[in-house]
């Protein structure tokens, strides 16, 4: 798994490649809170577009990173999501939560 | 005594094939120490053998998850996070009656040697509540026409059987 951060003003665009899974949800969580909690970036997006698999540690991961940005008033965005993880996300009846988009441009001009 | 003899050995578990040894039906065996850095390779066994099997990809992708998620409980709540503890798991081709019809199947049989479990922790959290983990056990139980979990000696062994749909029947 990569973790690419993008900044720009106040928006910060964390770029995930590989499978979000069990392995490296621990470091997408440190990384994802680190901009919500610490640089308190008023607008944070996760692009999943180069996300093979997510697992429930990765669904934990993204509900965690939401409930954090709820708390100080910021956006949680999620961009690119897959067939695979768009079936997760509605399983855990969770996808109606996420504020997301199909691509990043949408996103930024939300 | 080599290191793959510390792998937990388990005889097949369903109906006909319970003969100690019988190795019939017997279509891949993983032997992998519960390092999460090796999840990403059953995964995509996994999957190849799924699509081998015919099922559609949306089944596949849920066995795959599944088989992944049980993984992880084990690699968690079994073994507590060391990553040198043995997990062999047995994929196997099954059948079974079904309104008047043979339907095949994939069995799986995970096997560990952890601790006994606690039957009473094998559940997952309600649905309706948001808040992070509890949901493997849900994606497994989705996934799966069968789970089962036995404690045979010093083995966990999680049981997953799921049939294919007539018109895909492959195996």
């Amino acid at each position: 798994m990569r973790i690419l951060a993008r900044r720009n003003d106040k928006t910060t665009i964390l770029d995930l490649s590989g499978d979000f899974a069990f392995a490296n949800s621990p470091a997408v969580r440190q990384s994802v809170l680190r901009e919500i909690r610490e640089r308190r970036s008023s607008r944070v997006v996760v692009n999943l577009t180069q996300v093979r698999h997510i697992d429930s540690s990765g669904v934990a991961c993204l509900v965690e990173a939401l409930k954090a940005s709820r708390d100080l008033g910021s956006r949680f965005i999620l961009v690119g999501l897959s067939a695979s993880a768009r079936q997760v996300l509605e399983f855990c009846r969770l996808m109606k939560l996420f504020e997301n988009y199909e691509s990043e441009s949408q996103a930024l001009a939300s | 005594m080599s290191r793959i003899e510390t792998f937990p050995r388990c005889e097949a578990s369903s109906g006909r094939e319970q003969k100690p040894g019988h190795r019939a039906g017997l279509l891949l065996m993983l032997a992998v120490y519960s390092n999460p850095q090796w999840l990403t390779v059953v995964r995509a066994a996994v999957e190849r053998l799924t699509e081998t099997l015919s099922f559609p990809p949306v089944e596949g992708a849920s066995i795959t998850r599944a088989v992944d998620e049980a993984l992880t409980n084990i690699v968690r709540h079994s073994y507590g996070n060391r990553l040198d503890q043995p997990i062999v798991v047995y994929f196997r081709k099954t059948q079974r009656q079904h309104d008047g019809q043979v339907q095949n199947g994939l069995e799986i049989l995970l096997c560990d040697r952890g601790p006994a479990i606690d039957r009473g922790q094998l559940q997952g959290r309600p649905l309706e509540e948001i808040r992070p983990g509890g949901l493997g056990l849900h994606f497994i139980r989705h996934a799966m026409d069968t789970v089962e979990f036995t404690r045979k000696g010093s083995t966990n062994r999680l049981r997953l059987v799921k049939y294919l749909a007539p018109a895909n029947s492959a195996l």
